[in-house]
This record gives C-alpha cells, sequence and structure tokens, in this order.
C-alpha cells in the first residue's frame, strides 16, 4: 500500500478518511453501551424526584400503597421482593448444584449434551410463559394440595408457624417463590456448571488417584476451587430473581402488605410496576412507581455488579493457571 | 472397612440425589410444555393467524398481535444489531486492551442481566413522556436496547476466535484496519455474528415487562409505528388474567406460539455455532 500510496495519494487519502469513519463508528457504538446505563440511572433518578421528595425517607420505611389519598410507601414491595428472591434461591440453590454435578462428573457422554441443552432451553422459555403456567397449573395444584397439609402440618408449631398460617388462597408470596425458583434453576446450573468445567482435570485426578470417591472430589476439589464463581453464579440468580416480573405478576396477587403468612398474597416492586403503571393517574403516583424502578435497579445492579465482579475473579484466576 | 463403607454410602446419595435433582429440572420443562401443547393446541386454527383480537364473548384471532410483535422485534433488531455488532468490533479489535474497554464490557455484562422492566420505565421517560402517548417504536427501541448487549457479547467472543493469521496476513498485504475487519474477519466470523443476532431475537421476542408501558396494546390492526400496537406478550398477558374463557383460549394459543418460535430459534442458533466449530477448523 506505500507504493500505492506515492502513487496514488488521493485514493489512500480516501482509504485512511474509511478507515477512521469505521474505526468512529465501532468507538461511538461502544460508547453507547456506557451511555445505556448512565441513561437508564439519570432518567430513573429524574422520574423519581418528585416522590422522593415529597416523601423523602418515609418512602422507604412506609408500608401504605393507597392511589386515592395518594399517599405511597415502597416497604411493602422492598420487603416481598426480598423475600420471594431468598426462598426462590433457598429452593434454587441444591437443585441447580444437583444439575451442576449431575452435568459434570456424572451424565455419561452421550447424555451430558442433550441434558445440558434440555436445561439451557429451559432458561430461554419467556417469563410470561412461567407466569400463566404457574397461575393456571400450579396455583391450584398447591392450593388443594400443598397448601392445606402445610396449614395444618406447620401452622400450629410455634415461630415458623406464623409464616402458615391463613387461608389457601393458591396464589401468594410462596406460590411466586417456587415459580422464580423454577426459573432461575436453569440459569444458576448452567453458570454452575460452566464454573465447575474451568477446575483442572489434573487436580481432580490427582484427588482420585488417593482414593477419594465421586462426591468428596467435588465437595473437597471442585466446589473449593470455584467456591468465587460458585457464589458469583448464585448472585446473578439472585439478580435474575430480583428484577423478574412476569412470572411473579401472575401469582403474587398485588397486595401492597407486610404480612407473615407466605400463603398470603403480596407483591413485589416489579409486579407493583408492571400492574399498575399503565394506569397509573397523577405525577405523584406515577413517580412513585418510577421511584420503586429506581429503587429496584440500585438493589439490581449492586448484585449484578458483585457478582460479575466475582466471576471476573475466576476468570483470571483459570487464565493464570493456563 | 465400615468407614469406607460410609464413605461409599455418602457418595450414592449425593450422586443419587444430583441425579434426582436433574430429573426435577427436566420434569418442569416437560411440565411446561406439556401444558403448553395441550392447553394451547386445541385453539389452533387458520383463524388464529387471519382475524384481529376480538372482543370478550367474540371470535377472533391473534394477527394484529403477531404482526406487532415481529414487526417490533425486526424494528428492535435492525436498530439493536448494528450497534452491538459495531461496539462487539471496537471490544474485539481496536480497544481489546484499552482500559476504556474493561469497562465497557463490564457495563455490557450489567446490562445483560439488568431487569427488563426497568428498560421499559427508561424508554417510557425517554420516548413516550416526550412523544405524549404510547408507540410501537417505542416498543421496538426498549426490545434494541435490550439486543444490544447480548449482540456485544456474542460479536466478541466469535471475532476473537478468527485466527490471529488470518488478521496479519491481510495487514500484511497493506490492508487498513476496516478493511481487514469487514473483507476478512467479518466473513470469517459471520455464522458467529448471525448466531449471536439469532439469540438476541430469541431474548426479545418474549419479553412482556418493557412493552406493557411503551407499545402498550391495540385491540385492532394498526401499522402505525407511532401509535399504541398489539404484540403478542401483552395480549398474552392480559386475555390470561381476563374472565372470558375465549380471551383465555387465544392467551394459551399465543403463549404455544411464541414459545415453539424461540425454542426454533434456539436450537437453531445452537446448530449455527455448531457448524461454525467444524467450519473454522477446517
Amino acid at each position: 500500500m506505500n507504493t500505492v500510496a506515492a502513487i496514488e495519494p488521493a485514493r489512500a487519502s480516501g482509504q485512511r478518511l474509511r478507515e477512521s469513519a469505521f474505526r468512529t463508528a465501532t468507538f461511538a457504538a461502544a460508547l453507547l453501551v456506557l451511555a445505556l446505563l448512565g441513561g437508564v440511572a439519570l432518567s430513573l433518578l429524574i422520574g423519581a424526584y418528585p416522590a422522593l421528595a415529597h416523601f423523602k425517607l418515609a418512602f422507604l420505611t412506609r408500608e401504605v400503597w393507597n392511589p386515592v389519598t395518594e399517599k405511597f410507601g415502597a416497604l411493602a414491595a422492598i420487603y416481598g421482593t426480598l423475600v420471594t428472591s431468598f426462598l426462590a434461591l433457598l429452593f434454587a440453590i441444591p437443585v441447580s448444584f444437583g444439575i451442576a454435578i449431575f452435568l459434570t462428573e456424572l451424565a455419561p457422554a452421550w447424555l451430558k449434551r442433550p441434558v445440558g441443552v434440555a436445561i439451557e432451553l429451559l432458561a430461554a422459555v419467556p417469563s410470561i410463559i412461567y407466569g400463566i403456567w404457574g397461575l393456571f397449573v400450579l396455583a391450584p395444584i398447591l392450593q388443594r394440595h400443598v397448601q392445606p397439609w402445610l396449614i395444618d402440618g406447620l401452622g400450629p408449631l410455634p415461630l415458623i408457624g406464623r409464616l402458615f398460617q391463613g387461608p389457601p388462597y393458591g396464589i401468594g408470596v410462596l406460590t411466586a417463590s417456587f415459580v422464580l425458583a423454577i426459573m432461575v434453576i436453569p440459569f444458576i446450573s448452567a453458570v454452575v456448571r460452566d464454573v465447575f468445567e474451568t477446575v483442572p482435570d489434573v487436580l481432580k485426578e490427582s484427588a482420585y488417584g488417593l482414593g477419594a470417591t465421586t462426591w468428596e472430589v467435588i465437595s473437597q476439589v471442585v466446589v473449593p476451587y470455584a467456591r468465587t464463581g460458585v457464589i458469583g453464579g448464585i448472585m446473578l440468580g439472585l439478580g435474575r430473581a430480583l428484577g423478574e416480573t412476569m412470572a411473579v405478576t401472575f401469582v403474587i396477587g398485588n397486595a401492597h402488605r407486610v404480612g407473615s403468612s407466605l400463603l398470603a398474597p403480596g407483591t413485589t416492586i416489579s409486579a407493583s410496576i408492571a400492574n399498575e403503571f399503565a394506569e397509573a393517574v397523577g405525577d405523584l403516583y406515577t413517580s412513585s412507581l418510577v421511584a420503586l424502578g429506581a429503587l429496584l435497579f440500585l438493589i439490581t445492579f449492586t448484585v449484578i455488579a458483585a457478582a460479575r465482579l466475582m466471576l471476573l475473579q475466576l476468570g483470571r484466576k483459570a487464565l493464570s493457571n493456563v | 472397612m465400615s468407614r469406607r463403607a460410609l464413605r461409599k454410602l455418602i457418595n450414592l446419595l449425593a450422586l443419587g440425589l444430583s441425579g434426582i435433582a436433574t430429573a426435577v429440572g427436566l420434569f418442569f420443562l416437560g411440565a411446561i410444555l406439556w401444558t403448553l401443547v395441550h392447553s394451547g393446541l386445541g385453539g389452533m386454527s387458520l383463524q388464529l393467524f387471519t382475524a384481529m383480537t376480538p372482543p370478550p364473548g367474540g371470535t377472533g384471532g391473534l394477527l394484529n398481535a403477531i404482526y406487532g410483535s415481529v414487526a417490533m422485534t425486526v424494528i428492535g433488531i435492525l436498530i439493536g444489531g448494528p450497534i452491538g455488532v459495531l461496539a462487539g468490533t471496537y471490544l474485539a479489535e481496536y480497544g481489546r486492551s484499552a482500559r476504556i474497554s474493561t469497562v465497557i464490557r463490564f457495563v455490557n455484562d450489567v446490562l445483560l442481566s439488568a431487569p427488563s422492566i426497568i428498560v421499559g420505565l427508561f424508554v417510557y421517560e425517554l420516548l413516550v413522556v416526550r412523544m405524549g402517548h404510547f408507540s410501537a417504536l417505542a416498543g421496538a427501541v426498549a426490545l434494541a436496547i435490550l439486543a444490544i448487549p447480548v449482540t456485544v457479547r456474542t460479536t466478541e467472543d466469535m471475532l476473537n476466535l478468527v485466527p490471529q493469521g488470518m488478521k496479519d496476513a491481510s495487514t500484511a498485504m497493506g490492508a487498513y484496519h476496516w478493511r481487514t475487519i469487514t473483507s476478512v474477519i467479518y466473513p470469517a466470523a459471520r455464522s458467529g455474528i448471525l448466531t449471536g443476532l439469532l439469540l438476541a431475537v430469541a431474548r426479545i421476542s418474549g419479553e412482556t415487562a418493557p412493552l406493557l408501558f411503551t407499545a402498550l396494546n391495540n385491540q385492532f390492526w394498526s401499522s402505525n409505528l407511532l401509535a399504541p400496537i398489539a404484540n403478542l406478550p401483552v395480549v398474552i398477558f392480559q386475555f390470561a388474567l381476563s374472565p372470558y374463557p375465549n380471551w383465555q383460549q387465544l392467551a394459551w394459543s399465543g403463549a404455544l406460539i411464541i414459545t415453539v418460535s424461540i425454542l426454533i430459534l434456539s436450537i437453531a442458533a445452537r446448530f449455527a455455532v455448531s457448524s461454525l466449530g467444524t467450519g473454522g477448523r477446517s
């Protein structure tokens, strides 16, 4: 190109122009990714400002949510979001671990790929499908067969009994947690499986060589080695559960209250927004819902950022071992 | 000896439980698919694809909703796809080791798992409030924003798979970097990039939450991008929660259509990836 440049300076400068144009275009697109996150944060803050300025800190600590008197507090939604996500992880973590162990250590080669793909497909199913399935299939089953049994069996117990009292509605906090768990199981198991696969075979083989059983290899070599990645994967799942909207909206019942019973209807931040935003009248109502969104953004951003940092660390660790 | 037997027992128990866990996971996939087919197939008819969404109790189909979903997904990927591919190109080529790339990668990963309802709120503040009404365009922009992180990620990964030797060969011929990228690297990574776009389409075509207050819904046929538009996810949401049997039936049929389309897209993307693996080596 140097000789060409000497002969045809015009053409060479055209090339340089295209080079810098293309380079600028890719850089601008990359910067747009940054701008998106900034834009989201900024627009939520601006939208939430009227509500936050009006209610001040009480917005976070009040349970009342009354569109008629225009009194709004986020406590019930925050409580519901945290409780459903916590319970969902409680159900999902053991199952996800089982699946990850099965896929990395146990499954014969011919079974590994189809089962792995099936689990990944479960993660591709849109959340609204989980919601409609939860409402029409899972909730009636829980209402008829599981909740009466929980109420009779656990309701009278001291302390934890309070969690299982009241009529079996079918929908409610427990059902929402269950649907959420089914949603995050494929997600967490896929990440944990990938993390397990970063463990070098030499490490595992030396443990087997010392006479360890498969379970001992997993619990004493694989899990400790991959610990940061495993926690990162779980937190990604938590981020997903916290922000999940449609699956929860169908089955939670949208009741703004902090109830002690897991069988009672409740609400989450995302379910409140999904249910009420399009119909919200009045600036304060809309702004309060946006403020809920800003809270959700803050919570999930923290969780996801921490998770990504942990996974990043694992990436470096894996690289330094190569 | 008894200690050994105990260890073996624990091993058997733990592995048995992990097998059961896998069976549980697969059971739910089966249960959901079975419910969808069982409840959705009954409503499958030609009318579903030729008639508009009906009033309560009337007969009708989902044509306007299917059209709206396809239109918004296509516009979404037409906006989000090129931006994602360009940004991925920057991360993999021009800015591979730049400090800002580390930040962009991290932010992109965060956006990848950010709740989609937040994106809906963002676009509401950005477009719906300014325009004064809900619109198909706002819905498409929300979907585009969701498509960008997926595309950035897959594009960067796929471009990194292109052998350095090919890039060096092109540079040695005197090609400028943009020429190397567009004439050598893109063709070599084509099926990988297309896979990323397919995955992005699969991701956005089932999204409901960001459409609830951007595109809203429309009982009637509309092809006006500046007006509210019907779309499958929101129709499913509204019809499933309605007390009318004909609406609920349509919701199930819509759910079946959307799930089958997404599963086909995901499986197609997987095949494209595995064919890339063999194609890259030859």
